[in-house]
Parts: C-alpha cells; sequence; structure tokens
C-alpha cells in the first residue's frame, strides 16, 4: 500500500492534477474563513459591475484632498471618448472638415482634439449624413467643449430652514483622493454578476457545491456500479445476462436523456443539490459496471480465489479480501472521472434550466445558467461566465490528469 | 477464399448485423418505456399536473380547452397506465406528439421538424471531422513523440477538459463579439427569410462556423489523447518488434499499427456518442442555435412537457442510430469480428 503510494506520485501527470485539485479544494475552504460574506448576497444594485475597486463617491467627495500637478485632461478625455467616437471624428473629419487621413493620429487625443476644435462646424455642408448622425456629431461637439472647459465642480448642500442650496466646497479638478482614506470601499476582483452578487465569492461557493454535486454522484455511481459489477462477474449465468442486459442498455441510452427526464419530473422545488447529485450518480454507474465485472470474471478463477473457496468461506468474504484488492486501482480510476463527469453533468443540467434550485445555493453551472440567460457574452462582462469556464475546465483537466496517472502506474505499458 | 467460405462469410455478416439490429430494437422499446414511465413515476409527475399547470400561463379559454382536450385525449390520462402507454407510443411512433403548450398552436412534431436539420447538419460533421483530425493528431504524435508531442499534449489535455458550452462561450467571445468575424447567434441572418438564395446560404454557413469549431475542438482533444495511448500501446506490440525484425518496411508496419489502434477508438466513440450529443447540444444554446438544444431549453423554461418529451426521444432516437451505425461499421473493419462470423 505504502508503496503503490510512493509510486503514485512519483508520477508527475498524478502529482500536477493533484496540486491543482488540492489548490482548488483548499481555496473553498479557507476562502470563505477570510471572506465572511456571504456568497449569495445582492451588493450591487444593477447588473454587471465591472471588477475593481468602488469607493464611496461621497467620502471622497468630503474626505482630505490632495493637490497633485498632473495632467488631468488626457487621461479623462481617454476615459470620456470612446474608441467608436474616435473613429466618427477622424471619418467627419476627412470626410468634411478636409484633413488628409495621414495627419489624423487615433493614439493622439489631444492632437484629434485640437484638430476637431479647428474644423468641427455644426452648421458646415455635411451631404449624405443622416439627420440623426448629423445630431450625434453635434453631441460629440458639445461633450468635447465639456469637457475641455474645465470648470470646477461645486457642491451644495441643501438647507434644512429655507430649503436653498448652500455652496459647501469646490473641487477643482486637479485635487485627489487617497483611496486609504476612504473608509467606505469594496473590491470585487471579478465584479458582480447579474444579480449583483459578488462573482469571486460566488464562484468560491458555487466550487464547493460543486465539487459535492461530483463527489455525492461519483460516490453513488462507484457504488451502484461496484455491487452490479461483483454480482454480474463473480455469480454469473443468469444473474450476469441479466445486469448486462441492463447495463448494456442504459450505455447506449444516452444518461443525458434521462437525467432531463427525471430531473424535469422531479419538479423545480424538490430538486436541492443532493438530490441532483444523486440522480447524476444514479445515471452514470455503467462504466464502473463493466470494468468491475470483466476483472472480476478474470480473477475469479484464480487459484487464491479458489483456495478461499476451498476453505469454507464465505461468498462475501471472498469477495471483499480476495476479489475487491485487485479491483481498487480500477475503482479509484472510475471514481475519479465519475466525480469530473458528475460536475459536467450539474452544469449542462442547468444550463437547460434544469439545475438545483436556484434561489439558495450557487454552482458553476446555475453561474454559468445566469451569464448565459442575461446575455452577459453580448454585454462583455466576461467576468461572469470565463472564470465558471476555466474552473469547470481546471477541476476536470486535474481530475483527468491524475487518473492517466494513475492508469500509467497501474498499467505499465502505456508508459512513454 | 473458396466459394462455400464466401457463402458461409455472407451468412456470417446477416447474422451479425441481424443480432445488432435486433438489439436496437429492443433497446429502442426500452428507451420509449422509460421515456413515458419515468416521468410518470416521479412525485411530480407533470402529466397528472397537466390540467392545473400546463395552461395556467394562457390567456385565452377557448386554447385552454383545445389544450387540454387533445391533451385528455392523446394521452388518455383517465385511462390505466398500460392502455395510456399504448395510446402514447402508437401515436408517438407516428410522430404525434400532440400540441405545444409553449408555443401554441404549433404540433409538437412541427417545431421538432423544424429544428432536427439544424442539429444534425451541425453535430454530424463536427463529430465526425473532429474524431479524424483527433486520431490523426494522436497518431502523429505517437509517432513523431519529441517536441511535438510535448507540447500538442498537454494543450489538447486541457482543451479536451472544456465543456462543450465552455468552449463556445470562449470562441463566441473571442471570434464572435472581440474581433467580430462571425455572428453571435441565431442560424440565419435574423433578417432573412429561408430560402434558397445566395445570401441566404452564405448567413448559414457564417453562422455555423463558430458552433462547429467548438464542437471539433472538443472532439479533437478527447480524441487525440485516446488515440494516442492506443497507437504507443501498440507500437510496443509483439507483432511489431517482429515485423520490424523481419525487415518489413516501417510504412507498413506503421499501417498495422494505426488500424488496431483505430478500432478501440470506433467503440470509444459508440459509448462516448451520446455524452458528446449531449455537450454539444447544450452548446447549441451559447449561440441560440435553433437546434434541439435550443428547444428543449425553451421547452423546460415553457413547462411544455409534451415537447420535452419528444426531444428526449429523438435524441434518444438519434444516439441510438449513430450507435448502430458505428457497430455496423465497426463489423467490416475488425478481422476479428469477421472471423468470428465465420465460426
Amino acid at each position: 500500500m505504502k508503496n503503490t503510494l510512493r509510486q503514485v506520485f512519483h508520477s508527475p501527470k498524478f502529482v500536477i492534477g493533484f496540486v491543482i485539485f488540492a489548490a482548488l479544494l483548499l481555496t473553498t475552504i479557507i476562502y470563505p474563513l477570510v471572506v465572511a460574506a456571504d456568497p449569495l448576497e445582492m451588493v450591487g444594485n444593477g447588473n454587471f459591475f465591472k471588477p475593481g475597486t468602488y469607493v464611496s463617491v461621497k467620502d471622497s467627495v468630503e474626505g482630505t484632498h490632495y493637490t497633485l500637478n498632473i495632467d488631468v485632461k488626457s487621461g479623462s478625455l481617454d476615459s470620456k471618448i470612446s474608441a467608436e467616437d474616435k473613429e466618427s471624428m477622424k471619418e467627419w473629419l476627412t470626410k468634411f472638415g478636409g484633413v488628409a487621413e495621414a495627419d489624423i493620429n487615433l493614439e493622439d487625443v489631444e492632437g484629434l482634439i485640437g484638430l476637431w476644435e479647428a474644423n468641427y462646424s455644426e452648421s458646415a455642408d455635411q451631404p449624405g449624413l443622416t439627420a440623426s448622425r448629423k445630431k450625434y456629431f453635434a453631441r460629440l461637439n458639445k461633450n468635447i467643449d465639456g469637457i475641455l472647459a474645465d470648470s470646477d465642480l461645486i457642491l451644495a448642500r441643501e438647507n434644512p430652514d429655507t430649503g436653498e442650496l448652500e455652496e459647501s466646497a469646490t473641487i477643482g479638478s486637479n485635487e485627489f483622493v487617497n483611496t486609504k482614506d476612504v473608509a467606505n470601499r469594496r473590491t470585487f476582483i471579478l465584479g458582480t454578476d447579474n444579480f449583483g452578487r459578488d462573482v469571486l465569492t460566488e464562484l468560491v461557493d458555487a466550487t464547493k457545491t460543486s465539487l459535492r454535486v461530483g463527489l455525492i454522484a461519483g460516490v453513488v455511481a462507484t457504488i451502484v456500479g461496484l455491487f452490479l459489477g461483483l454480482i454480474s462477474g463473480y455469480v454469473g449465468g443468469v444473474v450476469d445476462d441479466l445486469i448486462m442486459f441492463i447495463t448494456n442498455l442504459f450505455t447506449v441510452i444516452p444518461s443525458f436523456v434521462l437525467l432531463i427526464l427525471i430531473s424535469y419530473s422531479v419538479g423545480q422545488n424538490a430538486r436541492g443539490v443532493n438530490l441532483v447529485a444523486i440522480i447524476i450518480g444514479l445515471t452514470s454507474w455503467t462504466w464502473t459496471t463493466r470494468s468491475v465485472r470483466s476483472q472480476v470474471i478474470s480473477l475469479r478463477n484464480r487459484d487464491h480465489v479458489n483456495l478461499s473457496k476451498l476453505s469454507g468461506h464465505s461468498m462475501m468474504r471472498i469477495v471483499l479480501t480476495d476479489i475487491l484488492p485487485y479491483l481498487a486501482s480500477y475503482v479509484v480510476m472510475a471514481f475519479i472521472l465519475q466525480i469530473s463527469s458528475g460536475i459536467l453533468a450539474e452544469a449542462q443540467l442547468s444550463m437547460l434550466g434544469l439545475g438545483p434550485s436556484t434561489s439558495t445555493t450557487a454552482t458553476l453551472g446555475l453561474m454559468m445558467n445566469w451569464a448565459t440567460l442575461y446575455a452577459a457574452p453580448l454585454n462583455g462582462s466576461w467576468w461572469a461566465y470565463f472564470p465558471v469556464v476555466i474552473t469547470i475546465a481546471l477541476i476536470a483537466f486535474s481530475l483527468n490528469l491524475m487518473n492517466t496517472g494513475l492508469d500509467q502506474v497501474f498499467n505499465p505499458q502505456l508508459r512513454d | 477464399m473458396s466459394k462455400g467460405n464466401g457463402v458461409r462469410h455472407l451468412k456470417g455478416f446477416k447474422k451479425y448485423y441481424g443480432q445488432k439490429i435486433l438489439w436496437y430494437l429492443i433497446t429502442l422499446f426500452f428507451a420509449i418505456v422509460l421515456n413515458f414511465v419515468l416521468p410518470r413515476l416521479m412525485p411530480g409527475d407533470p402529466v397528472a399536473g397537466i390540467a392545473a399547470g400546463a395552461v395556467s400561463g394562457m390567456t385565452d379559454t377557448t386554447a385552454i380547452q383545445k389544450v387540454y382536450n387533445d391533451y385528455a385525449e392523446k394521452f388518455g390520462v383517465n385511462e390505466p397506465m398500460i392502455v395510456q402507454f399504448g395510446i402514447w407510443a402508437k401515436n408517438a411512433l407516428r410522430g404525434d406528439f400532440g400540441v405545444s403548450f409553449g408555443q401554441y398552436p404549433r404540433t409538437v412534431a412541427d417545431i421538432i421538424a423544424s429544428s432536427i436539420g439544424w442539429t444534425l447538419a451541425l453535430q454530424l460533421p463536427a463529430i465526425i471531422v473532429g474524431w479524424i483530425l483527433g486520431n490523426l493528431l494522436g497518431a502523429v504524435a505517437a509517432y513523431i513523440k519529441g517536441a511535438f508531442d510535448k507540447v500538442i499534449l498537454p494543450v489538447f489535455l486541457f482543451v479536451s477538459n472544456f465543456p462543450a458550452f465552455g468552449m463556445a462561450i470562449i470562441l463566441l467571445t473571442v471570434f464572435g463579439i472581440n474581433l467580430k468575424w462571425f455572428p453571435t447567434s441565431g442560424g440565419y441572418g435574423f433578417d432573412l427569410i429561408p430560402n434558397m438564395s445566395w445570401e441566404f446560404v452564405r448567413s448559414v454557413i457564417s453562422h455555423y462556423q463558430l458552433p462547429f469549431w467548438s464542437i471539433v475542438l472538443i472532439t479533437i482533444g478527447g480524441q487525440a489523447i485516446g488515440m494516442r495511448s492506443m497507437s504507443i500501446y501498440e507500437l510496443n506490440a509483439d507483432y511489431v518488434k517482429y515485423s520490424r525484425f523481419l525487415g518489413i518496411k516501417d510504412s507498413k508496419i506503421v499501417g498495422y499499427v494505426f488500424r488496431n489502434a483505430m478500432l478501440p477508438q470506433i467503440t470509444g466513440l459508440a459509448m462516448s456518442l451520446g455524452t458528446m450529443m449531449g455537450g454539444a447540444l447544450v452548446a447549441e444554446i451559447i449561440f441560440s442555435y435553433p437546434g434541439i438544444g435550443s428547444t428543449l431549453m425553451a421547452a423546460v423554461r415553457g413547462q411544455d412537457y409534451p415537447l420535452i418529451s419528444a426531444c428526449t426521444l429523438i435524441i434518444t432516437v438519434m444516439v441510438l442510430l449513430a450507435n448502430l451505425f458505428v457497430e455496423l461499421i465497426y463489423g467490416v473493419i475488425d478481422p476479428r469480428v469477421k472471423a468470428a462470423q465465420q465460426d
């Protein structure tokens, strides 16, 4: 046993897979200890906030201000004029402003604005432009004027007695706030999702739940598969025929279909995480049954098994002590694969809307489901689904690597 | 080969095919039974609650009455289970699945008919292309070894672990939204009406690319890994060493090796077809591709039980047919099966 373990941990593939898997597992355990927030708390009032640190506007306005002699104009120009606007400006300038295309450099915002200010005129003759396009350019011009004017912001408070606004402070464009001074801030490393939940916290929680789904599904499938395989292989005869008939049936009838039928029938309200996991397990045992059965058939006439039979040992004891130990490696390998396919099955079910009921839990599949339902890809909210896909792939990758590593240890012919 | 041998050979084939087809017919029967029984065994039986549940979203009273009557007649709700099954199976075999709850007054058969073509045209070529490319790459990686193998194997190992919908959403983001090379959703431009014009065909082809390649990429990864390890296994076999010893040309040995390594890959394809098709169906959702996958999701959202039932049945039939086809081909290719037929 010790020797086998040492061998297993000498396989680089197994070790890499194991390290990735352990890292994911540890993250799901340690992260909640550090970040105590409820993973399903709807923090953001609105959907898909970008990743980053959010600081309270009021706090920053009221806090200590520092004047820094930094050119802030090009920075704010850059952030306020989109790439699309720049393209449109270029188009207008070349078509109607009489500027040569070579003179325009989209990277140089200030230069572009300079050209724009010098050449744009709302009343210019603009043949071929629709009225709405003309208005768009007028708006853009006004916008740019506003940014260029760079007037100070005036803060005012309402006087509770008179109801009048009283000026309380002015803010110039070179005033800065040290983010450490702002008491109310929150960092969303992966932004928020469609419900305004912190994606990172939710992702960690979902990973934990999905791992649990995989584990339960794997355990159920392994128990059923092992049990049927042992009986079928050891008893043989009619029992074997019957079990193999059923196994072959369920190998060909796609488990995906059975999953859909059962999950739909159970109903939205009854579908908890554990139930979904058990259903997945109950539809994915055929692989284990097949490999266990063929192993048992090759084992059952070995000398040591016959010796046990002659010694009058019970069937239970023979199976447990003389056959099972030889199967351990196969069963473990099948178990590892079933964890990974269980996680995938949950994700696919959830994508169809047949996953665990949503309000109380987060799973990787449910996160994907919501992200696609709210068209996260189309509005550029990569943070809502990309980390989820990567997490699913990493889990499957690590488990498959472990499986391949084990395979090479136990089947020396596969070693390269 | 003598004449008598040839006749026996043909007989063996007939027997092999006959057995396979019979077995698949039995499987189909059980699949149909499961399709009928599973929902009715569950606590939340969608069929029993149908009168209340299915029509709750509809406001038009004549429509409700129509759906309910249609349903009661089609499913024989008040009859005993076995009679219900008889009615249901008879209708199902004729392709009559009743009226959709979600898309009333369209019939389920009509909805299925309009989406199955898209799914077949997408999945069949994608899985075949992915399988062929994957096997080629796997075999080449096993034969060449060295840097090619070192680089390509981990890449495919990683890629093959992406769920199909994950690959789909990544391709969608990169090529559809960021690079804008391909359209992001639907089977053809939303402003077009299906016809045989050049414009429509071009639209269909450009919409086809992303779903197609996401399935192909996933398939390549898995197949390449399997083929690589099978080829390594075969390259170390005794007959290879013996052939080398006899001085048989390397190219000929490689031919033997890959033919032998290919056989388990074909069985593997048969075993994993169901899973692959399931994954590909979910990937359709990402692109709102108008196939069975998207239809199924719409049916689930709309609590459209007849449509779900028909979808699962049609998916089962597709998987069974594909499996049968693979097994029949296997019978032709594998010399051992041929030998067994001649006993």
